[in-house]
């Protein structure tokens, strides 16, 4: 069995500077500051938040899900792993984590995913890649659909078995987890928190994030 | 099958780019000619590329961390790209990406055109960004790659270590286009094969003339997810 590693964080809420609940269903972007650290909590357990990050200078540089595997040569994010951009920089790191094990195999769901992968006749239910449209579109300055890279799922267990299989597992988070990462270059962050009501990534029940971003 | 036409073949040498607009029910071959090539690969909807190969989705539609026959590799728009309508190799690495400049330069050291000529050092993270400029494609357009004919095992914490071996001479893969797809590819060595020494492999690429996939199709039928991939290209050409 894999073993989970526990990071806390010694920082206090009451001292960050940025504290804001964000709704399932709902998308937020916003700037961190080089140095700046920010944390995610899952406050009420099991849910998947959709997060892209980008050069804040460039966003067609951004976040890679394959640079981010291929530099740590495994598979999934915890503390210590380097969050990679598609130009080779390490955008943030992740210094604390009492979740244990986040994905970025999985992607984000979205409406046409979600015809094939449940019924053709499920396209009107809301997805985070509609979320990512809509955030991208209105932080502007040219921003499109063709920012919308593939993510990673905090709070979320894909395990990929010996025989080349994935699996969706039960999630290793709990009410209060939290990912902390320090953001070593001026990013943006992309966040959908997942309103997915097909399969068991938010167990069924879409549940508010907290968010948290400290100097 | 004795159905299928070759329309033409090429050669690329390892290290080499190369990227085609393939008619919709061609199918292109590719051969590893010596054993231990590696080609990555992305795709895109040729009619409106902001349609596009995503590989999660792909994964996920069919509960799979590797890709072989009767797969489909899947676009962001929940259409059938291109299936893999045959595979004598078994193990297709969607995982470990991309090498680039930075990596190639720790691993290989320096060689530039200028002192090597066509021998120099190439990556495929440029390789890449040179074809999808051919089309008018950019860095916001890379998306996660294939690396056909090579293989991550993966265990238990998620550790990848890269499989040697996994693919002998004249092994083989087909890809069945369901649209009009854009493919770009290169013959990079894998980003985690430890070799030392910068020998990537060649490859024979042959477009096939192939029958569309009729309703008992392998690829079609290899999952419900597949079939509803398949009618969701096919009402856009309706």
């Amino acid at each position: 069995m894999s073993t989970l590693i526990y990071t806390e964080s010694p920082l206090d809420p009451t001292d960050a500077i940025y504290d804001f609940t964000l709704p399932a269903g709902n998308g937020w972007m916003h700037e961190l500051k080089r140095g700046q650290t920010f944390r995610i909590v899952d406050l009420e357990g099991n849910q998947a938040a959709d997060t892209i990050f980008y050069n804040a200078a460039d966003m067609s540089d951004r976040y890679s899900a394959q640079d981010t595997i291929r530099e740590q040569s495994a598979i999934y994010l915890t503390t210590g792993t380097k969050l990679m951009s598609s130009e080779g920089n390490v955008l943030l790191t992740i210094t604390a984590d009492t979740c244990g094990r986040h994905d970025t195999l999985g992607g984000a769901c979205a409406t046409e995913s979600n015809q094939v992968r449940y019924a053709l006749d499920k396209r009107w239910m809301h997805a985070c890649r509609d979320t990512f449209v809509l955030q991208v579109l209105r932080w502007g300055r040219g921003a499109s659909k063709a920012d919308i890279t593939h993510n990673i799922n905090f709070f979320m267990n894909v395990p990929v078995t010996p025989d080349g299989g994935l699996s969706f597992a039960d999630g290793v988070s709990a009410g209060g987890r939290y990912v902390e990462m320090r953001a070593e270059m001026d990013v943006i962050a992309l966040i959908s928190n997942c309103p997915q009501l097909n399969n068991p990534c938010n167990a069924y029940n879409p549940t508010p994030v907290r968010l948290l971003i400290w100097n | 099958m004795s159905s299928e036409t070759i329309l033409f073949e090429e050669h690329l040498p390892g290290g080499g780019l190369w990227s085609w607009v393939l008619r919709r029910h061609t199918t292109l071959r590719i051969t590893d000619l010596e054993g231990g090539a590696n080609v990555g690969f992305m795709a895109y909807n040729a009619d409106a590329p902001l349609d596009r190969l995503n590989l999660p989705d792909t994964l996920k539609a069919q509960y799979t961390a590797k890709l072989t026959r009767g797969h489909v590799l899947m676009s962001d728009m929940g259409r059938a790209l291109l299936s893999i309508t045959a595979d004598t190799c078994g193990w297709h690495d969607p995982l470990g990406g991309h090498g680039n400049a930075a990596l190639v330069r720790a691993k290989y050291g320096e060689r530039n055109y200028q002192q090597a000529r066509n021998d120099w050092y190439r990556n495929a993270h440029d390789n890449f960004l040179v074809e999808l400029g051919k089309h008018g494609l950019g860095a916001r357009d890379l998306v996660a790659n294939v690396n056909f004919f090579s293989r991550l095992n993966a265990d238990d914490e998620g550790r990848l270590a890269f499989h040697a071996g996994n693919s002998k001479p004249g092994d083989t893969v087909d890809l069945r286009a369901e649209m009009n797809v854009l493919v770009v590819l290169n013959t990079c060595q894998h980003p985690l094969d430890p070799s030392p020494s910068y020998a990537p492999k060649p490859i024979k690429l042959t477009l096939l003339k192939t029958p569309p996939p009729g309703t008992d199709d392998f690829c079609r039928n290899f999952r419900g997810e597949n079939q509803r991939s398949f009618t969701l290209t096919e009402r856009t050409f309706a």
